[in-house]
């Protein structure tokens, strides 16, 4: 039998959502009637919207999809402003102040606390800057994401930029793909750095060189099934197919059709295609595509450039894309380090301005949630470097701050375990005051997740860090599984989970003593990830002692009972919500 | 009073009329649930799997580990709340109390509140 959001997708899903959408916007939020609030809930996330946790009813969490994470010239200026109008919530975030936007890892750009009767003004001015929060969430392609210096880049095999873009234009409103059993996940990698991380999205185009009718030409390998979610991550398998960049729309629309048709629409559990991996394998995938799905003759794969890849590699060379760099043009991008991927609007309307006063107004995210500054010339970069800005948002930055990622976590996520955000800003800066880098290492990745669905993808981190709860003197405390030795590269490495739910404020202390016999007893030279993947599991839970230290964690209570973690009064009964268009509480239901 | 129910947001949650009730993140009691060898299962709920109504009872099945030795899986249906049959109110178990999965509960007799 279809699950029950299949029944509410087969009533109205898509494009058709919008009129609605905005039907409810103008007459306000408790105009939606009550035992239609879920099934309406489920439906606006199809256009980015994503109703926030228990406590905070009728706030909302907005995602922006800017394909590849480019943000056009004037672009990040209108986000700053929509975060700054639209994005306030009734508390500030201690760390973050009032409005504040978050770079994800998917390229995507994250605001909260939007009300719905703002939508309408919202999308006018997203749309009127050529933004868009369409099937940014939901059963459906969501943002396409690659490598983010993609056109701007000395690595460059193909520019992936133009085929983003173009999958972008075709599949985004597209009625033919737009009720999938399931979030469709899909990367384009042009350079041979492996900066797209198709490994773990579902559907990947990786670059590949083909000979055909007897001339070399270059394109895409194609891999299928990646994901990380829940306790069944996977990384995507080749499908022994390769694919023109002319042909990439049509692949995409084969795959994407038969994920549409064959994809399990009882389970939702079960409905994301690397289980469909799982079950048919590559070789069955490739014949049913073929067969069902693509009106020419499929070549097979080509020769890829995976032995090249030193994206998150582990071997310490372009973890990420943090620094100044060459572009082919002979001007240059800088990467900013951007703690957790969060910056408050006064800082996000100043970038704006420098990426237009340095650069060509361009700014780029990345999958690391950083972001890039792009077209810098040589003869600005000097000035550029030196702009007060850049002290919180370095080109340089310390190790620890520099590899720090977290989801989004009990602030408003109704699957979270733990507080994130706030805390792994804590947890960077008391390492970076307290922890000895091993020697040569200049980007150390700590990846926290508040639970298992993995949104800061902890799983290819060096260190990850998975939402759980312990028990301390009897009082249940938040706490993280921990993982180690993830990466990607050529031969990626899911994380092995080493030490089980210790409690949140013995994280860095565990941390420091880990590193301390990682420096101990490696070998001259050693990286991290090979460090640990020459030890036993058995060598690996002797080491690294969970320990208080002069850490202190404010968010040790259980974060998720509250209402909103940083607020003064924050007892569920103490929210203000749901309110009303001006953010005033409405009467309660019942 | 039809009770309807469901869970959202990909097992987060559970709706009873139209009322986000159970969440995920608490900790439960459950004991006796062959959940894992411990006496009493310390089960953090991650995930509703499954939910149902059985007059007046509200059960789920739910994903999650045991926090006390590690073990994780789903349980059996456990009993999350009960629906008062006039008025349609749901008023949840205190998640902190000792539950017994309903597979067992006729030996143990209903759980407590
Ligand atoms: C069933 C629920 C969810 C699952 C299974 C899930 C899983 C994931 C995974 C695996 C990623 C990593 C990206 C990748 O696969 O390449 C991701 C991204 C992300 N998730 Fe979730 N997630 C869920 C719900 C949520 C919720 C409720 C929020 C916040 C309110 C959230 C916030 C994010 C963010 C900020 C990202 C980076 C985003 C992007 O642009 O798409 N996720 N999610
Ligand atoms: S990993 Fe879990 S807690 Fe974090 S944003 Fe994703 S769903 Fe929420
Ligand atoms: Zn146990």
């Amino acid at each position: 039998m279809p699950s029950k959001v299949e029944g509410w997708k087969d009533e109205v899903y898509g494009n058709e959502i919008r009129d609605h959408l905005f039907e409810f916007a103008e007459q306000g939020w408790d105009s939606i009637p009550e035992d239609e609030q879920d099934a309406w809930f489920e439906r606006f996330k199809w256009w980015g919207l994503y109703h926030q946790r228990k406590g905070q009813e009728s706030y909302f969490m907005m995602r922006i999809g800017t394909p590849n994470g480019v943000l056009e010239p004037g672009q990040l200026r209108v986000v700053g402003e929509i975060a700054d109008e639209f994005a306030r919530g009734p508390v500030d975030n201690p760390e973050f102040g009032g409005a504040y936007a978050d770079w994800t890892t998917r390229q995507s750009i994250q605001l909260h606390w939007i009300k719905l009767e703002d939508v309408p003004d919202l999308f006018e001015k997203l749309e009127a800057n050529g933004l868009s929060t369409i099937q940014a969430c939901g059963d459906s392609w969501r943002n396409i994401v690659g490598c983010p210096v993609a056109g701007k880049d000395e690595h460059e095999h193909v520019d992936a930029w133009p085929v983003a873009r173009r999958l972008h234009e075709e599949f985004k409103g597209n009625e033919a793909y737009s009720n999938m059993p399931r979030k469709w996940k899909v990367s384009v990698t042009g350079c041979d750095e492996g900066c797209g991380q198709g490994d773990i999205n579902d559907l990947a185009f990786e670059p590949a060189v083909k000979e055909l009718d007897g001339e070399a030409v270059t394109g895409f390998n194609v891999r299928v099934g990646g994901g990380l979610s829940r306790k069944e991550p996977r990384f995507a398998r080749s499908i022994d197919v390769f694919c023109t960049p002319e042909d990439a729309p049509k692949v995409s629309a084969g795959i994407s059709a038969l994920f549409r048709d064959y994809g399990d629409r009882e389970d939702r559990f079960n409905a994301r295609i690397k289980f469909l991996m799982d079950e048919w394998g590559p070789e069955k995938f490739r014949q049913v595509l073929q067969d069902e799905y693509i009106d020419y003759e499929l070549p097979t794969a080509g020769e890829d450039l995976r032995d090249q890849y030193t994206y998150n590699a582990g071997d310490g060379e372009h973890g990420d894309h943090v620094g100044v760099y060459d572009q082919p043009d002979g001007k240059n991008y800088v990467g900013l380090s951007v703690l957790t991927g969060r910056m408050g609007v006064d800082d996000v309307l100043e970038l704006a301005d420098l990426a237009e006063e340095y650069g060509s107004g361009e700014v780029r995210l990345t999958q690391r949630q950083n972001v890039i500054v792009t077209d810098v010339p040589d003869d600005e970069l000097e000035a550029f470097l030196d702009e007060p800005l850049l002290a919180d948002y370095s080109p340089d930055p310390h190790p620890f701050m520099r590899g720090s990622l977290a989801c989004t976590g009990t602030e408003f996520c109704s699957l979270s375990i733990t507080e994130t955000k706030n805390r792994m800003v804590r947890y960077a800066r008391w390492m970076r005051d307290n922890v000895d880098v091993p020697e040569g290492v200049e980007d150390f990745h700590v990846h926290l997740s508040g639970c298992t669905a993995s949104c800061a993808q902890p799983q290819i981190a060096d260190i990850s860090l998975r939402g759980m709860k312990t028990r301390k003197d009897g009082e249940p405390v938040e706490a993280f599984d921990i993982g180690l030795g993830g990466g990607l590269g050529e031969n990626p490495h899911f994380a092995d989970w080493v030490e089980m739910r210790v409690a949140a404020d013995e994280v860095p202390g565990y941390i420091q003593n880990l590193l301390g016999e990682f420096e101990d007893r490696r070998e001259e030279g050693q990286s991290f990830r090979e460090f640990i993947a020459e030890r036993s599991e058995e060598e690996l839970q002797e080491m690294g002692e969970p320990e208080e230290t002069s850490y202190e964690d404010p968010y040790m209570h259980n974060t998720k009972m509250t209402w909103y973690p940083y607020a003064e009064e924050d007892d569920m009964a103490d929210s203000p919500a749901p309110t009303d268009a001006q953010g005033k509480s409405l009467p309660a239901d019942d | 009073m039809v009770t309807s129910i469901h869970q959202l947001d990909d097992g987060a949650w559970i709706s009873v009329n139209d009322v986000r009730e159970v969440n995920v993140s608490d900790l439960w009691w459950l004991a006796r649930a062959d959940f894992c060898d411990c006496e009493m299962s310390d089960f953090l709920a991650e995930g509703f799997v499954e939910v149902g109504v059985h007059p007046p009872n509200v059960t789920a099945r739910i994903a999650g580990q045991c926090i006390a030795c590690g073990e994780s899986g789903v349980t059996d249906w456990l009993v999350v709340g009960r629906v008062d049959p006039d008025t349609g109110t749901f008023r949840g178990v205190d998640t902190g109390s000792v539950h017994v999965p309903r597979r067992r509960s006729r030996l143990a007799g209903p759980p407590e509140e």
